[in-house]
């Protein structure tokens, strides 16, 4: 007969304040097989943890049940506590009177208590059907995978590599760098972006450690923490990278256009083409959706003979090409190739993307001149399609007016609850860059409120109003499309309580961050979960920040939310300390709350077999019939096999069906 | 209206049980009518569970899941779709009101939500009245 002892925790006025504990400890000491039932102030504390070990030390207990806050932070903690006093810790089982009763029925103690009693007689009978489970220790492969290549991205590889382990760098890209690429100069230093990131992305992609796979994506993850195996698509470029140098020939005679994805739309590139001057690897793609075929000469086929010369005709960017890098008579498959890769542990860094100004039809979106804020810095690059001149898209002129509107789509009901954290501070950014190389733009900025909370962030914001920025508290109601492609701005100004309205030549509109294209489907793949925001879900939002809930996955950067760049690059080493934390220890521990088949009840249906979500489940043949078996290191324990097992042969360690019975009795008694 | 009904609900860990978690940081009050049975995932609860709960008396029963392609396990949170809109159609076929039967999905993030789901439930068998099976096996 088990020997259940209860322990009933106050959690100082947090339960004690609304719970009758002394009644829930005397009710809990009543109840079956329960030997003891104590309470105390603290049980988390040393004092209340030394009570369970000392209960079990004397013999008095081989069940434990603490009735206090969740198990989804306490459980390991009174685990540790059992394991100290000598017991299995998976005799363990908690009853959450805190976050789910106290916590919510203040107004009710007595319903309160009473829901306390149930809920102790559940974990009671869970408890009496606990069985002692044993960790197992699997080895792990020494290397991890970072996918992402921006500024998170390459800091969380370094600092992997630099530890000594080796590490895959995945960018869906031709090239990494990611957004702060595109920037022109970083707040609050006004250092220039491309001179403190290009270092790095050389440093990355050169490290002996690291491993970059451009133009790269995410096909599938399998496996768990330790061993992982994903399958990376390397996407079809056309142009052998082996061979290729980045001399950018092919791009200049090639006569296939697309919008310039790197300036944000602002301008044209080539189909054949290279993604911008200081890419790493610097290496020529085709897009084959831009590719006019031209001579024929489809990726494949043959090419057609000069009937004077006799030579082949070859398109242009083959002709180009003095690397010899480009062939398209060669069958290339454009599905690209699969590559598989085994890593110990997986950090997402896959960064975000801005709202395009198309969601705000009260902005003119039709306008050239209304631009998000990510265009204006590729306007103002020294490697953007203006050279680095500030020239309005609709006729190329200088313009006289600027418009900044902030919080477009972010701080609003009607798109993003969530500020986006970086707006203000780069909004502050550009206008001060213009500002002192055009010292006579009028440049007028609209906030909601400004935000430059970061260090020296705040000396910045104050140091652009001394230029003679002019900043205006309120919203921009909207802007109206004028003759000579002008703008009216309609807009309120609170400190002075009045609407003012003028014309600008170019607006600016500062729109939300937005998780990644893609990161839907990613994280479906890797068993990731978002939050309400739609960013990638940490395990713990104070305590947790780069881990998620699932082991071994790890997040850096805006993924996670949005971020700015010394946030970003913090939070990407941070991720780099855990991610290793299972490189270096060379082994992992395996959950045992996983499923397990009894063979003798088996009767081989196999309807287990394909709801598995982890192919873990197989068919094999004992003494001549099929019986199901589970892999141990792929299982990650849901229980979807054993609920629908017809003959109750799969049991789910930690959730056994006559654990979950009594539960039920208990809860119904 | 004095009856409390006895609402047995089985909450997937990683989401709703997380969900009633954040409920309780957020002082967020419902009536003291449900008693959640953690589980790993909502595919763990086989539909015997739920009428097992029934057989014993429970006024109402909840599963609370992920919400679709948040499933922790990828899809198990599919087939707990299937197998309880089979639960709801056989409750229904066998005389049972499957308004007494709840399906729903409140994620890790949805503290307010659960308490909404769990006050609007106990109204609602309030007015439904005690399980008629009252308890008896
Ligand atoms: S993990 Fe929540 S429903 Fe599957």
């Amino acid at each position: 007969m088990a020997k259940i002892g209860v322990y009933v925790c106050h959690c100082g006025s947090n339960i004690g304040g609304v719970i009758d504990v002394s009644d829930v400890r005397e009710y809990a000491e009543g109840l079956p097989d329960v030997a003891l039932a104590r309470q105390d102030l603290f049980m988390c504390s040393d004092s209340g943890q030394e009570l369970i070990k000392q209960d079990i030390r004397d013999g008095k207990v081989d069940r434990v049940v603490v009735a206090a806050c969740t198990p989804r932070t306490h459980e390991p903690i009174f685990r540790g506590a059992c394991e100290k006093g000598g017991l299995n810790k998976f005799l363990f089982e908690m009853a959450n009177i805190r976050d789910q009763a106290s916590w919510v029925h203040g107004q009710d103690p007595e319903g309160a208590t009473a829901k306390a009693k149930k809920v102790v007689s559940s974990a009671v009978g869970k408890a009496r059907n606990l069985e002692p489970l044993e960790e197992k220790y699997v080895d792990v492969t020494d290397a991890a995978m970072v996918i992402g290549g921006g500024i998170g991205g390459i800091t969380a590889a370094l600092e992997l590599a630099r530890m000594g382990h080796k590490t895959y760098l995945v960018e869906k890209d031709p090239s990494i760098g990611g957004r702060m690429a595109q920037l022109d100069k970083t707040f609050p230093t006004n250092d220039c972006s491309a001179c403190i990131l290009t270092p790095m992305m050389v440093e990355a992609y050169s490290h002996p450690n690291i491993e970059t796979l451009c133009y790269s994506e995410v096909e599938d993850v399998e496996g768990y923490i330790g061993n992982f195996k994903v399958k990376i698509r390397q996407k079809q470029s056309y142009v052998n990278w082996d061979k290729c140098t980045g001399c950018g020939a092919c791009a200049e005679k090639c006569p296939g256009k697309a919008p310039d994805e790197f300036n944000e739309g602002l301008s044209m590139r080539r189909a054949a083409f290279i993604m911008f001057p200081q890419a790493v690897p610097k290496k020529a793609v085709i897009d084959m959706n831009a590719c006019i075929n031209c001579a024929g000469r489809t990726i494949g086929s043959e090419p057609k003979v000069n009937a004077k010369t006799g030579n082949p005709i070859l398109a242009p960017c083959e002709k180009a090409c003095p690397a010899e890098a480009i062939n398209r008579s060669l069958m290339l498959d454009p599905n690209g190739t699969i590559k598989e890769i085994e890593v110990g542990s997986i950090i997402t860094a896959t960064g975000y993307k801005v709202m395009g100004k198309e969601n705000f039809k009260e902005m003119a979106p039709d306008s050239p001149n209304v631009i998000t804020a990510l265009q204006l810095e590729r306007l103002i690059s020294a490697t953007g399609p203006t050279g680095g001149k500030l020239l309005r898209p609709s006729d190329h002129e200088k313009p006289h007016t600027l418009t900044f509107v902030s919080c477009m789509g972010s701080r609003d009901k009607n798109f993003h609850t969530y500020c986006s954290r970086f707006c203000c501070m780069y909004m502050i950014k550009q206008a001060r860059l213009l500002k002192e190389k055009y010292p006579d733009l009028v440049i007028n900025m609209h906030f909601i409120d400004i935000r430059t909370a970061g260090k020296d962030y705040d000396e910045y914001y104050t140091g652009a109003r001394d230029m003679g920025i002019n900043f205006f508290k309120g919203k921009v109601g909207g802007l109206d499309m004028l003759a000579g492609d002008k703008l009216r701005v309609n807009a309120y100004d609170m400190e002075n309580g009045e609407t003012i309205e003028y014309e600008s030549d170019l607006v600016i509109l500062a729109s939300a961050v937005e998780m990644s294209d893609g990161t839907t489907e990613l994280a479906q793949k890797m068993g990731l979960q978002f939050c309400g925001s739609k960013f990638f879900r940490e395990l713990h939002p104070k305590l947790g920040p780069v881990e998620t809930a699932v082991s071994g996955l790890f997040l850096a950067g805006c993924c996670q939310g949005p971020k700015d760049i010394p946030d970003t690059v913090s939070q990407a080493k941070g991720a780099a300390a855990v991610a290793a934390v299972p490189l270096a220890q060379g082994k992992v521990k395996i959950d045992p709350t996983i499923s397990e088949v009894v063979t003798e009840k088996c009767s081989g249906c196999g309807i287990c077999e394909p709801l598995c979500p982890y192919g873990a489940i197989t068919m094999k043949k004992v003494d001549g019939k099929p019986r199901a078996m589970i892999a141990i290191s792929s299982c990650k324990g849901c229980g979807v096999c054993t609920s629908a097992c017809p003959s109750s042969a799969i049991q789910l360690h930690g959730y056994m069906e006559e654990q979950i019975l009594e539960q039920i009795a208990a809860l119904t008694a | 209206m004095s009856f409390t009904p006895n609402i047995v609900g089985f909450a997937c860990q990683w989401c709703t049980y997380a969900g009633a978690d954040l409920a309780g940081n957020l002082r967020a009050k419902y009536p003291p009518s449900v008693k959640l049975i953690k589980v790993p995932c909502s595919g763990r609860v086989k539909p015997e569970y739920v009428l097992e709960a029934f057989a014993r008396g429970a006024d109402g029963v909840l599963v609370g899941g992920c919400h679709f392609g948040d499933c922790h396990y990828k899809d198990g949170n599919y087939k707990t779709k299937n197998r309880t809109d089979m639960l709801s159609q056989l409750l229904e076929d066998m005389g049972f009101d499957p308004r007494r039967f709840r399906q729903e999905w409140i994620s890790g993030a949805e503290g307010q939500k659960f308490a909404q789901v769990i006050t609007e439930f106990t109204e609602e068998l309030q007015e439904l009245g005690p399980n008629p099976l009252g308890g008896q096996e």
